[in-house]
């Protein structure tokens, strides 16, 4: 890339661009239809007051969906549940799917029936898995009260008691992300070159050490790949909510997230303005902490 | 540190790497280990830092034996043949890194890196990566982590196989020049017989898990063991004919030439054997000294000498030629042999006859 290679003569130049392009036309078109004028469509759309859906006319140019969304209780209580979520499953689901990543590399190298067991949540619709999540955290019944029972737990009301239904979104988020996150992190650990850990066991470094100092560093860029694109999706959890409390937001519904505040705008509100506005306020929630941590990884790349 | 192998075997399933080693290596000697490409010399070393469990046999240093210890107890330093510096870390972190683990302090772990470092002459590099170090540089800071933690053995394998040729003539003298410095009991693994004749106190000769010959370089290349040995070593390679043993003499089996040889204990008759003469063994000569003159077929010129091809009966062997001999392909060169360089060995076994 140092050196480029010599500019060829203007004409040929314009022909080259233009076959790649001519190349990409069918997957630009369908990316402008399907993903770029939704996107300008929902950022105007936050800005009129009074759209009206089946004919397209709106009132005027206004701030007042903005207004009335943030000071809507029902999208601060969103904003607050849906940062609480990702601040919650990012870091934990990061921190375990390294170590689980780790062991399997290591230790179950291929082992089929461990990668199945890890895998499998991946390719199960969520809405099945998350009623069988419904049944698990049952009161009376589900299988994680008993275990917690076993250590002296008394029964927790997971989907009915307003204090628990967070921890237990998040729980149901965490186990959903990993296999996903496990998989990248496996790739990344696979990318090591096993002689850096040879070379640390011949100066007599223990399997702790090695793990901190060399499996952790070289896979900081893979780690960082699975935080940005985890927050991203965490950002928009909807799927893993719905099937959990049967459609509502909660037992008490106090677990509105972001999309679905969204969603209940649009669909159940018919407010086209309000839900745009979120999902605008959604947007910079995300781009700004992907900045974040874009920046995090400059920094502890240029100090290490 | 001395070094003892005793009946050394490695076996990876049902391939055996490496079989019935032995050797033992003085202290402060540089030893090389030589082979071809698969012949079990990383094996070796693998099994000497402790890295790979030991088959069979023993392994001692000082008369201690180490065959069960951990890699972390024996002192051993290891440079790989493609470095594996740590790739995050900077050269100063990955000479240290050693001594990290072996929990010695900060202020002397530094101290002791920029020691060893200057010794290697990377002291002017220590915050730089890996990735931004040449491979000669690269290679010098590998074997600065490898003696910083002052090992009793330092092990190098293939440590110059992925430079260019000046840059490994010029490190081969760095090596061993830092060998000398600290005295420490090397071995240095390689295939290149140029490298490991010009650097080493004795060489091992190697092939398929088999010692073949444990001598200095010179006996190796004047005394081979047998006829791999002699075949290995010598560039150009020694010639090589086969024949049989007739009468006290060498023989090509269609009677076009033969040699008259004294072997030390008399051969039987019929015997299969090779006939091994070094090109510098045979030398063109005055009509009057000539042991038997021959056609010159072709040439080459190889630096300041010539090497012609000559036919010796229905064989064609290479030799050193005077350039001003002024040759022409189809003259007639009277040549004698040299008493040095001619070697007989079994055709079966490759045994060494004469
Ligand atoms: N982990 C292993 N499993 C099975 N066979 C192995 C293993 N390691 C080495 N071998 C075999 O043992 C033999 C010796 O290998 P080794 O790596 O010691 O060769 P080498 O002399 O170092 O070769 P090179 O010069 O190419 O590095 C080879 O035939 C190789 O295929
Ligand atoms: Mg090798």
């Amino acid at each position: 890339m140092k050196d480029k290679p010599q500019a060829p003569d203007q004409p040929r130049r314009f022909r080259a661009i233009g076959e790649a392009y001519l190349y990409l036309a069918p997957f630009l078109l369908g990316l402008a239809i399907f993903t770029l004028y939704p996107v300008i469509r929902v950022f105007l759309m936050s800005f009129q007051s009074d759209y009206n859906y089946l004919n397209g006319t709106y009132a005027g140019w206004s701030l007042e969906n903005y207004q009335n969304v943030l000071t809507d209780p029902k999208f601060t209580q969103a904003i607050r549940n849906t940062l609480l979520y990702v601040l919650a499953v990012v870091p934990i689901s990061t921190i375990l799917a390294v170590v689980i990543a780790w062991l399997l590399n290591r230790r179950l190298h291929g082992s089929a029936i461990f990668q199945t067991a890890y895998f499998k949540p991946m390719v199960t619709s969520i809405t099945a898995v998350g009623l069988a999540w419904r049944l698990m955290y049952n009161q009376q019944y589900g299988i994680l009260n008993y275990v917690l029972s076993v250590f002296g737990v008394s029964k927790i009301g997971w989907l009915t008691d307003p204090k628990w239904s967070l921890p237990a979104l998040v729980i149901f988020g965490i186990w959903n992300i990993l296999p996903f996150t496990i998989i990248l992190l496996l790739s990344g650990l696979q990318n090591i070159n096993e002689l850096y850990y040879t070379a640390a066991r011949v100066d007599g470094a223990k399997e702790g050490r090695i793990f901190r100092r060399i499996t952790v560093p070289l896979l900081a860029p893979t780690i960082f790949l699975v935080c940005i694109v985890n927050t991203i999706s965490s950002f928009k959890v909807f799927s893993e909510l719905y099937p959990l409390f049967k459609g509502d937001p909660g037992p008490v519904y106090n677990l509105y997230t972001v999309v679905y505040y969204i969603r209940y705008m649009m669909m159940e509100k018919r407010e086209y303005g309000y839900a745009a506005a979120a999902a605008v306020v959604l947007f910079l929630f995300i781009f700004v902490f992907t900045m974040i941590q874009l920046f995090v990884k400059k920094k502890l790349r240029n100090r290490s | 540190m001395k070094v003892r192998l005793e009946q050394l075997t490695k076996c990876f399933g049902n391939v055996t790497a490496v079989r019935d080693f032995t050797a033992t290596l003085e202290d402060g000697e540089l030893v090389c280990l030589l082979g071809p490409s698969g012949c079990g010399k990383s094996t070796i070393l693998n099994m000497l830092s402790g890295i790979l469990p030991v088959t069979q046999g023993n392994i001692y240093f000082d008369d201690v034996e180490v065959t069960r210890v951990p890699p972390d107890k024996r002192g051993v330093g290891l440079v790989f043949q493609n470095y594996a510096l740590y790739p995050h870390m900077t050269v100063r972190q990955n000479i240290c890194f050693p001594l990290e683990i072996q929990k010695v302090p900060k202020a002397e772990r530094l101290r002791r890196a920029q020691e060893i470092a200057k010794l290697v002459h990377v002291d002017a590099l220590m915050d730089r990566r890996p990735v931004e170090l040449s491979g000669g540089q690269q290679q010098r800071v590998a074997i600065a982590r490898a003696l910083v933690k002052r090992p009793r053995l330092l092990l190098l394998d293939e440590p110059l196989s992925n430079l260019d040729a000046r840059l490994r003539l010029e490190m081969r003298e760095e090596i061993r020049r830092i060998q000398q410095q600290t005295g420490v009991t090397t071995i240095f693994v390689t295939h290149d017989q140029e490298e490991a004749m010009s650097i080493s106190d004795r060489i091992i000769l190697m092939r398929e898990g088999v010692l073949q010959q444990n001598d200095l370089p010179q006996a190796l290349y004047n005394e081979p063991a047998n006829c791999f040995v002699a075949d290995f070593l010598g560039n150009p390679p020694i010639n090589r004919i086969e024949g049989v043993w007739r009468d006290g003499s060498f023989c090509l089996k269609d009677g076009s030439f033969s040699l008259k040889l004294t072997p030390d204990s008399p051969i039987e008759n019929g015997r299969s054997v090779i006939l091994s003469i070094r090109p510098e063994s045979i030398l063109a000569a005055q009509p009057q000294d000539a042991v038997f003159s021959c056609p010159v077929s072709r040439f080459y010129a190889m630096g300041k000498e010539e090497i012609a091809y000559l036919r010796f009966g229905s064989v064609e062997v290479r030799a050193f030629v005077p350039a001003e001999l002024d040759l022409k392909e189809g003259d007639r060169l009277p040549v004698s042999l040299r008493g040095r360089g001619i070697f007989l060995f079994d055709a079966q076994t490759g045994g060494r006859l004469i």
